[in-house]
């Protein structure tokens, strides 16, 4: 049947649907997506006529990727399974690795404390209540090379979620594996390294927009040269989305970002083949299930597009979006908390279903605290039975060619596309954010979602529906208060210990260092090397690049 | 008697705490119900937000924590109100707050906390009956 045929008796059929609508009305009136985009009540080859297989859709391991990044996905092997966690001092944190490698984890995932990620040591005055809260706390090379103790760093890849800091806790990496015996060559990991979500989304910001994209062009010029297997970034749209975006803003403010960042680097002089193939991304997975597929292919696309088209790349793996993906933590409920379970396992099918390269899925308890290791094995035992067990695994891209994915992931890129060229508009996505244009997007999103929840538009079961009562969770993880005390006596004996004239002289450097235009990447391994902690590390930066004033705004 | 004077809130983020959709929200909300509202911004330290409160002269302070530290946090804040003789502003907060941590905040003088899933008009219609 040829497009025009199905047209018109798509026509005619909805007209005969139509007809019967006064008797048997439809749930609703209009049915729109979680982020707001119209779902039809069918979906047929007319949806995709302007559909081209090669150009558009192409196989697994070629451009334009939508398809999936390697030639044959699961059918190698899984996504990395990994669990975000951390918490309470090194040892504690050591252990809970241990733990989570013994269930079948294959990769690790460093949370780090407040202060660590602001640049604090926790015996400043403003790390008070947060020591060890919501990561690890990090002073010292000391607290690294016990967090890594007895974990093979030949053999396990380590994502860190740190953002201002990045550069401090990748010298820690190292130095850390040098101890170890491993050549930094060998190592193999991840550090988010993604300021400008910070600054629109996420919190951890710490110098101006123009010296943080210094330091990140920086560590892509010496992992270039002497961490070839290190993911020098993580541009995130995870916050993003978590801090109310829609999906469409997702994947907009997200390869926005992705261009600012590509762009610094080929101003400061790189070649966009020698840095492209180590940048990485990081999605959420949110409830939407078939937007969220969608989503995933329309950013895979859209990059490569962008990376051939706008930048000239040439190399292939420059081309592909790697991804990330973590499950909504918003999505999760502090009423009926064992839905959450449910919700999990859709998000991270949907992850699955969508290409992932790793994933972290929530825990059933953390809409109250930090999860317990029960409730983070049933969630890493989430994924393996999707893995394992499923088979959605053993056939690559299973959904595509559906007409609804395929007409999605193309909205989805179309309209983040208007998004892109708007924030080009703007300046690009610094000014973006300087002029809070991205920060009032999302909060107008989270305003308009919380609204439809509360009048009942948008159904979240156990919240405005379906309630019920019932007894919350006792067995909270609880983050020892002692963590604090623990911390600052280790930090104490740190500075009583170490040569305190090479500290000196190793702050002295990394000012000259920072005031010029040399690589920050070598001074700050050496100040870590001789126990400098990072408290003073980010003041003598501070010293030189000031720091970032948020614009407030509701 | 008609009482058209405003409500006003002092909507902060005490601590480290990135975590600010819900206290924007929520801010919106109360401005969208007729309240005055000033937002901190990030970042802000129990001192901070205690001279804030008195120099912007609020009927209510709202405290959102997701970190964890509320429990170090919020009793601070309230020493520092009472410290400056101020302790007749309604102090709330919410965030991540487990439920046993709830009576030691009540007990530190926090009114009333409000946890995930709450809805915004909740958070009004408490505002609206305990301002005096």
């Amino acid at each position: 049947m040829d497009n025009d045929k199905i047209k018109k008796k798509k026509e005619a059929w909805q007209a005969e649907v139509e007809k019967g609508l006064a008797k048997r009305p439809e749930r609703k009136e209009n049915f729109i997506s979680l982020s707001e985009l119209p779902v039809e009540r069918l979906y047929t080859p007319d949806n995709l006529t302007e559909l081209d297989y090669e150009r558009d859709l192409g196989f697994p391991g070629q451009y334009p990727f939508t398809r999936g990044v390697q030639p044959t996905m699961y059918r190698g092997r899984f996504w990395t399974m990994r669990q975000y966690a951390g918490f309470g001092t090194a040892e504690e944190s050591n252990e809970r690795y241990k733990y989570l490698l013994e269930q079948g984890q294959t990769g690790l995932s460093v949370a780090f404390d407040l202060p660590t990620q602001i640049g604090y040591d926790s015996d400043d005055e403003v790390s008070l209540g947060e020591v060890g809260k919501v990561g690890v706390a990090i002073d010292s090379l000391a607290d690294m090379e016990t967090l890594f103790n007895g974990i093979p760093m030949d053999k396990v890849s380590t994502s860190m979620t740190i953002n201002a800091p990045a550069a401090i806790l990748l010298a820690m990496y190292i130095v850390v594996g040098e101890k170890q015996g491993v050549k930094s060559d060998r190592l193999a990991g991840t550090i988010q390294n993604d300021i400008l979500k910070e600054y629109s989304a996420r919190g951890t910001y710490i110098f101006p927009p123009k010296p943080s994209m210094r330091i990140i062009t920086d560590i892509f010029a010496y992992c270039t040269r002497e961490v070839p297997r290190w993911n020098t970034i993580s541009i995130s749209g995870y916050h993003i989305r978590e801090a109310g975006s829609t999906a469409v803003q997702e994947v907009a403010f997200t390869l926005a970002n992705g261009i600012a960042y590509v762009e610094a680097a080929l101003k400061a002089g790189l070649n966009v083949d020698d840095f492209g193939p180590r940048l990485s991304f990081f999605f959420n997975s949110h409830l939407d299930f078939l937007e969220e597929i969608a989503k995933f292919r329309a950013a895979r696309r859209l990059w490569a597009r962008i990376m051939k088209e706008r930048f000239g790349a040439k190399n292939p793996r420059s081309l592909m979006l790697r991804f990330h993906t973590q499950t909504a933590g918003c999505a999760l409920t502090a009423q009926q908390p064992a839905n959450n379970i449910v919700r999990v396992a859709f998000q991270a099918l949907a992850a699955v279903l969508g290409g992932t390269q790793s994933l972290h899925t929530n825990s059933m308890d953390e809409a109250f605290s930090l999860p317990t290791e029960e409730a983070v094995s049933i969630a890493l035992k989430t994924q393996q039975v999707i893995g394992y067990e499923t088979g959605v695994t053993d056939t690559i891209d299973p959904l595509a060619g559906s007409y609804f994915i395929e007409h999605q992931t193309s909205r989805i890129e179309t309209e983040a596309e208007k998004y892109i060229r708007k924030i080009e508009e703007m300046g690009g996505a610094v000014a973006a954010v300087e002029k809070g244009y991205i920060q009032k997007e999302i909060q107008e999103s989270a305003y308009h979602y919380q609204r439809n929840v509360e009048n009942g538009e948008r159904v979240v079961v156990g919240i405005n529906k379906f309630q019920t009562e019932e007894a919350k969770p006792s067995n909270l993880l609880r983050v020892d208060p002692v963590v604090s005390s623990q911390q600052c006596e280790k930090l104490k004996k740190i500075k009583a210990e170490r040569d305190q004239a090479s500290v000196d002289r190793s702050l002295e450097a990394l000012i000259k260092a920072a005031k010029g235009d040399e690589n920050l990447m070598s001074p700050i391994i050496e100040a870590v090397r001789c126990y400098t902690t990072l408290g003073e590390i980010c003041n003598a930066l501070r010293s030189v690049f000031g720091e970032y004033e948020a614009s407030v705004m509701i | 008697m008609v009482n058209d004077k405003k409500i006003r809130v002092l909507a902060a983020k005490p601590g480290l705490d990135g975590h600010d959709r819900g206290i924007k929200v929520i801010s919106r909300a109360l401005r969208d119900a007729g309240m005055e509202v000033i937002y901190t911004g990030l970042r802000q330290t129990p001192s901070q937000i205690v001279s804030a409160a008195i120099q912007e002269d609020v009927d209510v302070v709202a405290m959102s924590v997701l970190s964890g530290a509320h429990n170090y946090l919020f009793p601070k804040v309230m020493e520092l109100l009472k410290e400056r003789n101020a302790e007749d502003i309604l102090v709330i907060g919410g965030g991540i707050i487990p439920d046993e941590d709830v009576p030691a905040m009540k007990e530190a003088g926090i009114a009333a906390i409000f946890g995930p899933g709450t809805y915004t008009q909740d958070i009004i219609d408490y505002i609206q009956a305990n301002v005096s």
